[in-house]
């Protein structure tokens, strides 16, 4: 899958919301990418919008391409990306307890998009419903088929989402902070769950979480989002070994870890998170970025290659101590 | 008695081992009721025989997963909640069942600050009022001085005092919880429950909120209780650790002994789900995975609570409760197997 370009503004009565500027990224065959970026960064309308899941009005998708296969996305009829939607590209939302629908069984919320999607009859769907909660580690799924959202736990309504979003063997696999309303012993379950059945299907997957620790131990690459923008992108290890976007430093500066006694303080990055009500022409992060200077408040850096697999949208050359001068 | 309130009083320091806050087998049930008589069927045994201390001028953490009892506990502390059973004993006093005035004036001396600043900041009061409130109820001050006072507290939080005319909305969700931190400030409290007070911030957000309350702690001789989920954070601001599983204490201890060499099965499956944000450190760790889901509190597990879940639990898990014992100084824990 690769994405290019996309822009998403939110129309509202007075005001605009910026909330997706311009991203671009690929998703490789078999890889996990993670996405982190604080609460508004764009994570989730970025996700929407290229499912185009968002409703317009009030979003509205200025620009962009979302190539999967051979077809861009963003031009296919709605029909065409109803079927691409459950069933090529299998998707989980944030809130575990809102995304089941309280009025329906587990079963069938299950069996829906596999007879909508595969044309399966009534009783396979409903043999391949059992086979795949039990794949997610649900017990005794033939008993527990018939059974109402409220009746499970929110780690168990999490593995429902995921049997759900794997029904139809999708090729990608987008999961929107999948864990981010468990506990940590049950967030530890279903990410096992996950990287066991990425090795059993094979698929692409989007983990989006606010979570670094959640990503270091899962991703193949890893992708930084602020203020609707792409800001790093580079190989898991190479990027949390080599930050080279004083945001990307920031943040992982910035959060103690639970294997290491830390230092008297924490460093923190002063400020608050942009507000996207205007059109970014300059760097989102200048008013809060120890490195800012003259070209950071006049032009907007774009994503350029740093490294190996590795791309920073940034002026300043962290570890030169200096501003860029190749661009 | 309420230290003198105008100004922003230094507190006598204490020595290291000098408990401010104990509890003993403390209870709190919930009842539960069913039909249209209300009969009472049974309760929801949210704290169900705490034991904590609570050293002064010091902060301890109390971690656990969601439902086990944190707040209730929070709550209890601060007679917010009539306990069902066990003692609280604050600044050597038993607290315990006092009433009346003798309540109010401990109160002012214990606050609470709450994980969703939104919801407790009242949408329609300027923040200034928000943050006199407590000095109304409890008659403290006045006019000029009650106003002053207000700028004080605004200013200790790092918000310009400038801003006591505005409405809470007007505020990001950090600013919000420094407003909820300078209310609870506003009596001169010696303790203070701070309840996930930072769970619903941004992560760049947190580490500037808990690095104020890092500060007024020093500068205000404050003792917390932390609660949270987030045992990294834990392991950053809190000198000692309480770990709880379903209404119980499993494991107390000094912060560094905790989280090097845990006693207790959960605390080891608990530090051992905790991601870190090194993808090689990621690769190379065991984890302990727990089977299955918290178990109901209504009706937790005979002997061990933790034994459906325990990867180690043996024959006697079931039959017997282990007791809750000093291993070393100010070590605790409850399993048969750390005996
Ligand atoms: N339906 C909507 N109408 C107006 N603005 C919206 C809408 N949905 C999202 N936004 C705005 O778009 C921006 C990006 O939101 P988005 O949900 O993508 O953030 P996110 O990175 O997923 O954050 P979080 O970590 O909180 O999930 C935010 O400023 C948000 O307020
Ligand atoms: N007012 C209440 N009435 C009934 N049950 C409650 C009430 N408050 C909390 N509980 C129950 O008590 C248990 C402990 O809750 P709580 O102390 O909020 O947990 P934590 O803060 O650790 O998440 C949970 O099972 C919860 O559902
Ligand atoms: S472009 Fe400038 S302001 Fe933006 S992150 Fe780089 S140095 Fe900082
Ligand atoms: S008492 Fe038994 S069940 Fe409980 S934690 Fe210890 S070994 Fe496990
Ligand atoms: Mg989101
Ligand atoms: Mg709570």
């Amino acid at each position: 899958m690769e994405v290019s370009d996309l822009q998403t503004v939110f129309w509202s009565r007075r005001t605009r919301i910026y909330a997706a500027n311009g991203v671009s990224f690929h998703l490789n065959r078999g890889e996990l990418l993670g996405v982190v970026g604080e609460s508004g960064s764009g994570k989730s309308v970025t996700m929407m919008s290229l499912l185009r899941l968002l409703p317009s009005p009030p979003a509205e998708i200025v620009s962009g391409r979302v190539r999967l296969g051979d077809r861009d996305l963003l031009s296919l009829d709605p029909s065409e990306m109803r079927k691409v939607r459950g069933g090529e590209v299998g998707f989980i939302f944030q809130d575990p307890m809102t995304s089941l629908n309280p009025v329906f069984t587990v079963g069938y919320q299950l069996m829906e998009p596999l007879r909508k999607h595969l044309g399966l009859g009534r009783s396979e769907a409903r043999k391949r419903a059992i086979e795949l909660l039990s794949r997610v580690g649900i017990p005794s799924p033939q008993d527990r088929i018939n059974d109402y959202p409220h009746q499970f736990s929110g780690g168990m309504c999490q593995r429902v989402m995921i049997a759900i979003a794997l029904a139809c063997d999708p090729k990608v696999l987008i999961a929107d902070e999948p864990t981010t309303a468990l506990d940590v012993t049950i967030q530890a379950q279903i990410l096992e769950l996950v990287q066991k059945l990425r090795q059993e299907m094979g698929m692409s997957v989007i983990w989006i979480t606010h979570d670094l620790g959640v990503v270091a131990g899962i991703a193949d690459r890893v992708m930084v989002m602020y203020g609707g923008l792409v800001v790093e992108c580079a190989a898991a290890d190479d990027l949390y070994a080599n930050p080279r976007h004083p945001y990307t430093r920031a943040l992982l500066e910035t959060v103690p870890r639970a294997d290491m006694a830390g230092q008297e303080r924490l460093k923190s990055v002063g400020g608050q998170p942009p507000h996207l009500t205007v059109f970014p022409t300059s760097c989102p992060f200048a008013p809060r970025c120890p490195h800012a200077f003259d070209r950071c408040r006049s032009e907007r850096p774009p994503l350029m290659p740093v490294g190996e697999g590795h791309d920073a949208a940034c002026w300043w050359d962290v570890i030169e101590g200096s501003p860029r001068d190749d661009v | 008695m309420m230290s003198e309130p105008g100004v922003l009083t230094i507190k006598p320091q204490a020595g290291p081992d000098d408990v401010l806050l104990r509890i003993i087998d403390l209870t709190l049930h919930f009842p539960t009721y069913r039909g249209v008589l209300g009969r009472q069927v049974g309760g929801i045994r949210a704290v169900d025989g705490v034991n904590l201390e609570v050293r002064r001028g010091r902060t301890l953490g109390l971690v656990g997963e969601s439902g086990c009892g944190k707040t209730t506990t929070g709550r209890v502390i601060l007679r917010l909640y009539d306990p069902t059973g066990g003692r609280i004993e604050f600044d050597g006093e038993d607290i315990t069942h006092i009433q009346g005035k003798k309540l109010r004036r401990m109160r002012a001396r214990m606050q609470m600050i709450f994980q969703d600043p939104q919801a407790c900041l009242n949408p329609r009061m300027t923040v200034g009022s928000i943050i006199a409130e407590p000095l109304n109820e409890h008659r403290a001050l006045k006019g000029k001085e009650k106003e002053k006072r207000t700028r004080e507290l605004l200013d200790a939080v790092g918000l310009n005092p400038k801003f006591a005319n505005r409405y809470p909305h007007e505020f990001s969700g950090g600013q919000r919880q420094r407003i909820g931190i300078a209310r609870a400030l506003a009596l001169n409290p010696d303790f203070i429950v701070c309840d996930e007070p930072i769970a619903a911030l941004d992560v760049s957000i947190q580490a500037q909120v808990v690095n104020l309350l890092k500060d007024l702690q020093e500068q205000f001789s404050l003792t917390y209780l932390f609660i949270s989920h987030d045992l990294s954070m834990v392991r950053h601001l809190c000198e000692d650790v309480a770990v709880m599983y379903l209404g119980k204490v499993m494991e107390l201890g000094p912060r560094d002994l905790i989280y090097k060499d845990p006693m207790h099965p959960y605390t080891k499956a608990l530090l051992s789900a905790v991601p870190v944000p090194d993808p090689r450190v990621e690769r190379a760790r065991q984890r302990i995975i727990l089977k299955g889901d918290l178990p109901s509190p209504a009706n937790p597990p005979s002997g061990c609570r933790f034994r459906t879940r325990c990867p180690v639990a043996f024959d006697r898990c079931a039959a017997e409760q282990p007791a809750w014992r000093k291993v070393a100084g100010n070590r605790w824990v409850a399993c048969h197997r750390a005996e």
